[in-house]
Order: structure tokens, then C-alpha cells, then sequence
């Protein structure tokens, strides 16, 4: 079973909703598509369920093109951020509507549903209805429809954005197992990099239309192919700064290290946790003015100036700082360096050790 | 109880008398004979008679009055409810050219007095043989009901998720079967509220009903508009009508109040 996406692409009202996009997914495997809002997840996602249809391109299944099919014969299960069920029937008769439509006779969808529903922690709220539910046992509800008939791909739709987080950590963990269990290939949209991380699988980095770099999650987050990846897999986002190598040599406020790339302009990149503010062996020392901190309980955010370029750093612990200049240490080893033109030009050292 | 709370009882109570002392005078005349009603002046029914409403129960000339209206009020129930769900879904769901403007158009039928229309319907149906027919009636009223209906149905639909479409039909519902299993359920109150507004505006629509029939489908307003014999007016039976003509109305109010609110707030919450 594998979902093949050939240059599709979507326009609506002349403009380009998702740019053409070749992508496919292998059989049974987990699939993050990460992005921010507005960066296409949905619009991708309902091309792949055909809830719409692609201006260009094909979409095949099986090695079998299902372009324009209806969406009834597609075979696909969905689950939308909103707790979508049918509010007028009880959860059992909810989990049983697919099965119904499918004429599966009646003892095998008892047993199908009850099965289930005990897998979703569901079995003592059959007889309610779904309103009568809390926001994770609703969006459970939805999870049992979408998985009791044994679709082959199973498209999740930023599932967990609208519970508290107590639930939606709950529930984060249980997803893993439940995509073991069903063998289906997984399509898993998410604003959080975090999320992504968690889930393991591939992830496909999407940036206003665009899928910016497919690959196993780790590959994708630990070598991001171009500076748009880099800043979509990272959060809070990836600190840039425009760089000079000169004499195979980096340079940035007074430190210089070696790199082995051309001479040339380029832009550095490192994530927020890679600075510190105490010395380390090999860390640079940069000069940046302190604007504010936030204090997480066990984090603390440091919002710099450095230049002109604003840049945030995350280092453990409650740290009071005063307003002003500062000097944060930053180790070449974390730092990325992308060309003029955004693409990648060294991965940081530490990630092609990893 | 405080003297506000009890200031505002009083008041209360004196709007509620003031409200029901019509109501409460035509169930007055209605137990009364014709000669109690013009003679003395008396506050309740001296001696209380039925007979009037025996005329009324009895004879054919008034009962059918209430089987010919209820016929075509209930026929154009029907038919309002048959166009307008199809067509609020369609406005609830789908953008096209000219949807804002043709939903706008729909509510402009409702600024029209129906003495408008009655004229071209009268020689329409007088030409096509529908005249004098409950059909005839039921589709008059539908001039007007359909728009009242689309404009209700479309806020409750608009109320529902689209998202709970597109599931059902990644379920594997057609849309027929969609429509009716799971989106009807789910705007329940709404049909209930377009259908009292339906029944309402048709029962109580007086001039075109009565132009477009004579005797077959003769409706109880015309019958109760045309009591005017030789020997002066019957007000005890022509109140006992109207008794019986508000009953129908509140029978229905009884059982949609709880939607009624909403109703009127089309859905629009």
C-alpha cells in the first residue's frame, strides 16, 4: 500500500495553494507533515483524501491513479483538529457508521467496535453521546471511526491542537502505538517540531505551499537541507547571522574557526538551546544585548539583540539578568552555514557525528 | 417579596390581562347567544351554550372551512420545507456567482404585499385551470414561505461544521443518505421553527387565499369574512371561528416554544 503524490499541485483563484509537489509514502509508515499555519498541511492533506482535487498532477494508490475518484470509494479515514462525530448517535453507533455503510455484518461489528473502543479507552461511554464527552474522549470517538475500518491511510489533521495539553501529551504517546497496531500508512500534520520529533517517522517540512524537504525525521532535523527547513523544524526558531569565510575560516564578532567551504558570504544558523551563558570548551564569546527573559519554571528564554539580527536563546535553570549587554558562548560544532541562495553549505559538526 | 419585585408583578400582571382581555372577550361571546352578546353587558357567559360551536362542528359550509385550510396549509408546509432544504444547503455550502445576491433576492419576496401578487396569480391559475384548488393556495404561499424557510434552515445549517460533511462522506456516505441520517438530526430545531413559521404565515394569510378560491377550497378566514346573512350578523358562531381558529396556531406554539427564541434569532447565535 503506498499513496504516490505526482506533481500535484493545487491553485485556487489563480493562486498557488500547494506549488507542484512529488512525495511518496511507503507502506505502513508514520508521515509528519510539519509546518506553520497557512502552510499548506491541510490544503495537501485534503488532496491526498480527495476532498478536493489537484489543478495538476496525479495521485495514485496501489500504482493505481485515484485522481477525481469520489472521496466514498477512496477508502481513507480522516480526523480533524475539531472533535468532528455525529452528534445525534450514541459513540458506539458513531464507531459502527463506517462498518454499517460497508454491509460488515452485524456480530463482526460488535466485535470490531467493542475491540476498538477498548484500544481508544472508550468501552464505559458507548451508550453516550459524544457531546456528553470530554474534548480527548470526543476527539478518542473520532480516532475509533477513523480506525475501525481498517483504512489503509489514515490522514490526522493536527488531532491533538485543540486539547489541553495534559491530554494531548496522553494522547501523544498512545498514537504510536495505535499506527503499530493498524498497519495503515500514517499522515500526521503538526505546527510543533516537538510533535514531529516524538512521532519519529519521516516528516515533510512544508513552507507556504511548498514541501521543503522530505526524510526521516531525525535526517530532516539534524540536516536540513536549506534555511526555510531549518527554520520550520525548529523551535523557537533557528538564530541566523550573515557570515564571512575567508582563508577557510569563519568568522563572527572577534572569534574565528575553521570551516571547509569556498570563501564567500554565508549565513550561519544554530538553534536556541546551543547557546549557553557560561564557557565552554571550544565556545565563542558573542556580544549581544540582553532585551527580555522569560522563565518557564525550569527554562529560561533570553530574547538578544545581537546587531541588527534577533536571535533567541534557551539555557536551563531560572536565570535573573538584568536589561543590557551580555556575552552568551556559542560552540562553532552547533553552527550551520547556509549559502546566498538559503540551500545548505555545511551541516553543523555535531549533527553529521550524530 | 421587596416592593420592586412586587411593583414589577403588578405590572406584569396588569400586561399579561391587558394582553389576554381580547382573547378572553371572544371566548366570552363564543359561550353566549346572540341575543346575551347584543343585550346586557355582562363580563362572563350568563348562560353558558355550546350551540354555537355545534353550528360551526356540524355544519359543512364552516367545518370545511378548516379541512380546506389545514389541507393547504399543511401542502404548503410541505413544499416549503421540499425547496427550501435543498436550497439553504446550497447556500450554507457552496459559493457560486451571484449566491449573496440571489440570497437577497429570495428575502425581497417578503417586501411585496401580497395584493401584489394576487392579481397575476388569479389569472394564471384562472387560465391553467388551478383556480379554486388547495394547490393553487399551497403554491401562492410558497411566494413568500420558501424565502422565510431558506433564510431560516441556512443559519442553522451554517451552524453545523462542514467538516462533519466531509467525514461522513470519508465514512462512505452518499449524500442523500448523509442528508438525511446525519445533517437532518443535526438542524432538527431549525425545520421545526421554518415549519411553525410555514403553517403560521399560510393559516393566517387571508387575501390571496381568498382570491383564489371560491367554493372547493374555500378557506375558515373567507368563511368567517362572508357571515354576514339577512338577518344581520351570528356573532356567537363567528366568534366560536375564531376561537377555533386560533387553536390550531397555538397547538403549534405549544410544541416548537423551546425552539422558538432560536428561531427567531434564524440560528444566528
Amino acid at each position: 500500500m503506498t499513496l504516490e503524490l505526482r506533481g500535484v499541485s493545487k491553485e485556487v483563484a489563480g493562486q498557488a495553494w500547494t506549488h507542484p509537489t512529488d512525495l511518496v509514502l511507503a507502506p505502513g509508515s508514520m508521515n509528519v507533515l510539519l509546518g506553520p499555519t497557512l502552510s499548506g498541511k491541510t490544503t495537501l492533506m485534503r488532496l491526498m483524501a480527495g476532498l478536493d482535487q489537484p489543478t495538476a498532477g496525479r495521485i495514485l494508490w496501489q500504482g493505481r491513479d485515484v485522481t477525481g475518484q469520489r472521496v466514498q470509494d477512496r477508502g481513507v479515514a480522516m480526523v480533524y483538529q475539531q472533535f468532528i462525530n455525529y452528534p445525534s448517535m450514541t459513540v458506539y453507533d458513531n464507531i459502527a457508521s463506517p462498518l454499517r455503510l460497508q454491509r460488515v455484518a452485524r456480530a463482526e461489528i460488535d466485535r470490531r467496535v467493542r475491540e476498538t473502543a477498548a484500544m481508544m479507552r472508550l468501552t464505559p461511554f458507548l451508550d453516550r453521546r459524544p457531546l456528553e464527552l470530554s474534548g480527548g474522549q470526543q476527539q478518542r470517538t473520532a480516532l475509533a471511526r477513523a480506525l475501525v475500518k481498517g483504512a489503509g491511510l489514515v490522514l490526522l489533521d493536527e488531532p491533538l491542537a485543540n486539547l489541553d495539553y495534559k491530554l494531548r501529551e496522553e494522547l501523544r504517546a498512545e498514537i504510536p502505538r495505535i499506527f503499530e497496531a493498524s498497519g495503515a500508512i500514517f499522515v500526521y500534520a503538526t505546527t510543533e517540531p516537538e510533535e514531529a520529533l516524538l512521532l519519529g517517522g519521516n516528516t515533510a517540512t512544508l513552507w507556504e505551499g511548498r514541501v521543503t524537504q522530505f526524510g526521516p525525521t531525525p535526517q530532516v532535523y539534524r540536516a536540513p537541507q536549506d534555511a526555510v527547513t531549518a527554520r520550520v523544524f525548529s523551535d523557537p526558531p533557528m538564530n541566523f547571522k550573515p557570515v564571512v569565510v575567508t582563508g577557510g575560516e569563519a568568522a563572527l564578532d572577534d572569534a574565528r574557526w575553521p570551516v571547509d567551504v569556498p570563501d564567500g558570504p554565508y549565513t550561519a544558523g544554530f538553534r536556541a538551546a546551543h547557546l549557553t551563558l557560561d564557557q565552554t570548551p571550544r565556545a565563542i564569546p558573542l556580544a549581544a544585548r540582553l532585551d527580555a527573559t522569560e522563565i518557564t519554571g525550569a527554562e529560561t528564554y533570553l530574547h538578544l539583540l545581537h546587531g541588527q539580527d534577533r536571535w533567541v536563546g534557551l539555557v536551563p535553570g531560572v536565570r535573573r539578568l538584568a536589561q543590557g549587554p551580555l556575552t552568551v558562548w556559542l560552540d562553532p560544532a552547533h553552527v550551520y552555514l547556509f549559502d546566498q541562495c538559503g540551500r545548505l553549505a555545511r551541516a553543523a559538526p555535531y549533527a553529521r557525528a550524530a | 417579596m421587596t416592593r420592586a419585585s412586587r411593583g414589577s408583578a403588578v405590572v406584569m400582571t396588569l400586561y399579561l390581562l391587558f394582553l389576554l382581555v381580547p382573547i378572553y372577550w371572544l371566548l366570552n361571546m363564543s359561550l353566549k347567544t346572540n341575543a346575551e352578546i347584543t343585550g346586557a353587558f355582562s363580563l362572563y357567559p350568563l348562560n353558558p351554550t355550546l350551540a354555537n360551536y355545534r353550528t360551526i362542528l356540524t355544519d359543512p359550509s364552516w367545518y370545511m372551512g378548516y379541512v380546506n385550510s389545514l389541507i393547504y396549509v399543511v401542502m404548503n408546509t410541505a413544499l416549503s420545507l421540499a425547496v427550501a432544504l435543498p436550497a439553504a444547503y446550497a447556500f450554507s455550502r457552496y459559493r457560486f456567482l451571484g449566491d449573496k445576491h440571489l440570497f437577497f433576492w429570495l428575502l425581497t419576496n417578503r417586501m411585496a404585499p401580497p395584493a401584489v401578487f394576487a392579481l397575476p396569480f388569479f389569472q394564471l391559475y384562472s387560465a391553467v385551470g388551478l383556480f379554486d384548488t388547495h394547490i393553487a393556495v399551497a403554491l401562492a404561499h410558497c411566494l413568500f414561505n420558501v424565502p422565510l424557510a431558506v433564510w431560516i434552515l441556512e443559519g442553522f445549517m451554517s451552524g453545523v461544521p462542514r467538516e462533519i460533511d466531509e467525514t461522513a462522506y470519508i465514512d462512505g456516505y452518499s449524500f442523500p443518505r448523509f442528508f438525511v441520517r446525519i445533517f437532518m438530526p443535526l438542524i432538527a430545531s431549525g425545520i421545526g421553527v421554518a415549519a411553525f413559521f410555514c403553517f403560521m404565515f399560510s393559516w393566517v394569510e387571508l387575501l390571496l387565499s381568498r382570491t383564489l378560491t371560491s367554493v372547493n377550497a374555500k378557506p375558515i378566514a373567507a368563511t368567517m369574512t362572508r357571515t354576514v346573512s339577512a338577518s344581520g350578523l351570528d356573532w356567537g358562531v363567528l366568534a366560536a371561528a375564531g376561537v377555533l381558529t386560533i387553536l390550531p396556531g397555538a397547538l403549534v406554539i405549544w410544541f416548537v416554544r423551546n425552539y422558538i427564541a432560536k428561531g427567531f434569532a434564524l440560528g444566528r447565535v
